[in-house]
């Protein structure tokens, strides 16, 4: 065998490989185009169908699953204490499920294959059935393979029992590419930076931005780049609203003077986004479905699945323009509200790209401290597994509810954080948790690996046990330089910011680079998935299952 | 019993601005000191054990919900692979133009299936010297990895087997290091060490300096090198990235050949010194 032969074969297995992860599938006459944005739908007996074509990006087409026809699928209009029967018909080629994101129901009701119900195959379908409990702004989105990176999510909006219905919209964020989740995913196992367009230069050093020489040695020495805010960007992300990529925008009508409720939901696969209308302040009324005491701000970060209601009233009869800035500042989606059709706002420009700092890496020392701090000293976390997974444990992971998220700091506005939030209503369960557990969020940047604990799904199928109806604080500790958006399904648990009998009920919480937060929360009997809900981190491994089980069938663990 | 008491009076005039006048306003109390809600501290239970069984099983088909756990579980586990060209490159060599090319491929994650193949000629001759390895790769930590195989030499000089062992990663200050050490099939041993670094200059521009070290405990045929410090190279090559994965460069290479390959190369009548300007690609996919 020559070298040449060789070599070419291997050429030639490897494009294969690549030809097979690059496309999606090709664009033809058998593809059907999607709508952006589906209709409503009402009722106690309702059918979604998922299929694969293509959605129409500012006008270039890109593979894509949608339900029933649309991206996003048809929001769910329902009412707080009426039945529900959702038949999910799966046209797709590959397994495929729906979880109703946020919602309280039964754990076989919930969606997750391999957890929680079997999956629905190709061609088959599934009759969910549960009691609509509670209402808010909530979502749903395919928990099978890459199909929610692909289009596969919709909105859900229950009215309370009592109560009036005001002028709303809804805002369905994401991210979409032109090319499959799997081939981003091959590109970042290659090269964890592959995304990241906006890395340190030379030319950035001498021109004085960014970080000054010897903090770069420092990150340099760590072997980490401060300008790592989002492992995939809009480099080859667009950022959608209700399916409409930023050069086409989506338009919203308002009445001015009147207030305008905007359900805000972010169903990204892999973006966090900062949101804010110049010119308009933001009351933020609800959070992940929750009503909170109003609170008016000039900015916010929302996490893939996170939910806000921004109430907004605009004064002027002129256009205003709705940013939705990914976090690393590559891309933007955009919407704008306008009292008139065709008016078109002003956009601003991106603001520059933030950067990490030492607290963002769980090392921000208070002065004069003496202490020495190591990168990855696994004592500071006996229950991690360390190994090549773990590139870092934070060694003061400080709680970090009250920073508003990465670059926000500063800015000279209003900028949401969780301590702002208060729930109008106590929270159902006023007990002193227990005990506490608590999770590390763990990963390697360089290896492209993430997990809890140090350990993927794959490597432990060892669920977090809970006992039905006991009272637990969970203490999420971020030993990455990442934001992680954490969702625990079918709970709605409570943050523990200070606030007490108010503290503000949430299903998905965003743990700070470096950092940590708690929330309390009675378990309800059933497997649940709970996992970083940035889809590609979750694919990787940084997902559990939490058991719950009554207490009688537990053992108690010897102490 | 008085914080029972205390969560009660609360729960009864539960209005948000109770809440909130108290947290402020409040004297410090005994009673109003003490914590509610998410301001208590928690206690110290045990957890519980785990279960082993899935509470689905009672609705569903176990076998099928078995089956959709193993297709979850497997979601995301790969397998990744990567072709890697690290130099494939021209040498502007006054009238002794020649060529070289270094890459590798790989399959898995953790552990990894790693082919890499080097070598270098003259320009309108056969090939000098190339050089196959194939070898297992475990990750040790996050940055890097262990390696051990075997290398097939071919070209001029006798064509040699090697077994190898290498660690490969990053080293701080993100430093790309590959140090091999080999035995070959005539009992002979030598080791290689390649360092190099990427230097940002632009968001487009990179300016990569590489060194590599030859060492032999005794003169090797197969590279027609010499025992010793058998062959040093230093080279600054500039790329600029159309895309990550297609960049060509140009840049400047030294090479010399101490001591014994310097005696060995001068008998065949090559220069045991050379420098040159050299054209290439870089590029992975
Ligand atoms: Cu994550």
């Amino acid at each position: 065998m020559t070298l040449s032969d060789l070599d070419r074969r291997t050429l030639l297995r490897a494009t294969g490989a690549a030809m097979l992860l690059g496309a999606g599938w090709p664009a033809g006459a058998s593809q059907p185009l999607f709508a952006q944005g589906g209709a409503a739908l009402s009722g106690e007996e309702i059918t979604l169908t998922l299929s694969k074509g293509h959605l129409p990006i500012d006008g270039k087409p890109a593979a894509a699953i949608a339900i029933n026809g649309s991206v996003p699928g048809p929001t769910l209009r329902l009412k707080q204490g009426q039945q529900l029967r959702l038949t999910v018909i799966n046209e797709l080629d590959e397994d495929a499920s729906l979880h109703w994101h946020g919602l309280l129901l039964p754990f076989q009701m919930d969606g997750v294959p391999g957890v929680s119900f079997p999956g629905i195959p190709p061609r088959g379908r599934f009759t969910y059935e549960f009691p609509v409990t509670q209402s808010g702004t909530y979502w749903y989105h395919s928990h099978s393979g890459f199909q929610e990176l692909m289009g596969a999510y919709g909105a859900i909006v229950i009215e309370p029992a009592e109560g009036m219905p005001a002028a709303e919209q809804v805002l369905v964020l994401s991210d979409h590419a032109f090319v499959h989740p799997a081939h981003i995913l091959h590109n970042l196992k290659q090269d964890s930076d592959y995304y990241n367009r906006q890395p340190s230069t030379l030319q950035g050093l001498l021109q004085g931005q960014g970080k000054p020489l010897a903090e770069r040695l420092g990150w340099a020495k760590m072997r980490m780049d401060p300008g790592d805010i989002s492992d995939v960007s809009g480099a080859v992300l667009r950022y959608l609203v209700n399916g409409h990529g930023p050069q086409e925008g989506w338009n919203a009508l308002f009445t001015p003077g009147q207030p305008l409720r905007l359900r805000v939901i972010n169903a990204a696969g892999m973006s966090f986004f900062n949101l804010r209308i110049p010119g308009l302040p933001l009351e933020v009324i609800a959070a992940d479905g929750q009503d909170v005491r109003p609170v008016s701000v000039d900015e916010l970060q929302i996490g893939p699945g996170e939910t806000y209601d921004l109430r907004v009233t605009p004064p002027d009869s002129r256009a205003y323009a709705f940013v939705a800035e990914s976090a690393d500042r590559s891309g933007m989606a955009r919407a704008t509200l306008a009292p008139a059709a065709g008016m078109k706002a002003e956009f601003p420009p991106l603001r520059p790209r933030p950067l990490l700092t030492m607290k963002d890496m769980g090392m921000d020392m208070p002065k004069g401290s003496s202490m020495k701090m190591t990168m990855r000293d696994g004592s500071l976390a006996p229950q991690v597994a360390m190994g090549p997974g773990v590139d870092m444990i934070s060694a003061m992971p400080m709680d970090r509810t009250g920073d508003p998220g990465v670059g926000l700091d500063g800015l000279g506005h209003r900028v949401l954080t969780y301590h702002d939030l208060l729930a109008l209503n106590p929270m159902p369960d006023t007990r002193a948790p227990e005990r506490e557990v608590e999770v590390h969020l763990t990963g390697s940047m360089e290896r492209y690996m993430w997990s809890m604990d140090g350990k993927t799904m794959r490597s432990a199928h060892d669920p977090l046990p809970f006992r039905t109806g006991e009272r637990v604080r969970v203490t999420l500790v971020n030993d990455t330089m990442m934001a992680h958006p954490i969702h625990l399904h079918g709970h709605l648990f409570d943050l523990v910011t200070g606030q007490g009998l108010h503290a503000p009920r949430k299903h998905t919480v965003t743990v700070q680079p470096g950092g940590k937060a708690s929330f309390d929360v009675t378990p309800e009997p059933g497997d649940w998935a709970f996992h970083c809900h940035l889809f590609l981190h979750m694919a990787m491994g940084m997902m559990r299952v939490a058991q719950v089980r009554p207490a009688k069938d537990m053992q108690v663990h010897p102490a | 019993m008085r914080r029972l008491a205390f969560i009660a009076l609360t729960l009864a005039c539960a209005s948000p601005a109770f809440a909130q006048d108290h947290a402020h306003d409040a004297p410090p109390a005994a009673d109003a000191a003490d914590p509610v809600g998410t301001d208590q501290p928690a206690g110290s239970a045990s957890a519980p054990s785990m279960a082993h069984n899935r509470a689905a099983d009672r609705y569903y088909d176990p076998v099928a919900m078995a089956r959709a756990e193993a297709a979850m579980m497997r979601e995301g586990g790969g397998p990744y692979g990567a072709a890697v060209l690290d130099l494939a490159e021209y040498r502007l060599n006054r009238g002794r133009d020649s060529y070289e090319w270094e890459g590798e491929g790989w399959v898995g994650d953790l552990n990894r299936f790693v082919l890499r193949s080097r070598g270098e000629g003259e320009v309108g001759q056969k090939l000098d010297h190339g050089e196959v390895e194939a070898a297992y790769s475990r990750a040790l930590t996050p940055w890097w990895n262990v390696q051990a195989g075997v290398r097939q030499d071919f070209g001029q000089g006798p064509a040699r087997t090697h077994a190898m062992v290498a660690l490969e990663g990053l080293a701080p200050y993100r430093f790309d290091v590959l140090a091999q050490a080999y035995l070959s099939d005539r009992g002979e041993v030598s080791a290689r060490l390649e360092v190099s670094a990427d230097q940002r200059i632009t968001r487009k521009l990179v300016l990569q300096p590489r060194g590599e070290v030859l060492l032999a405990a005794q003169d090797l045929p197969g590279q027609r090198l010499g025992a010793g410090l058998s062959s040093a190279e230093a080279g600054l090559r500039l790329r600029y990235e159309f895309t990550r994965k297609f960049a060509p460069y140009v840049g400047v290479n030294w090479e010399w050949l101490p001591g014994r390959s310097g005696d060995l190369a001068r008998l065949r009548g090559d220069s045991a010194n050379s420098r040159g300007l050299v054209l290439g690609l870089h590029g992975w996919f």
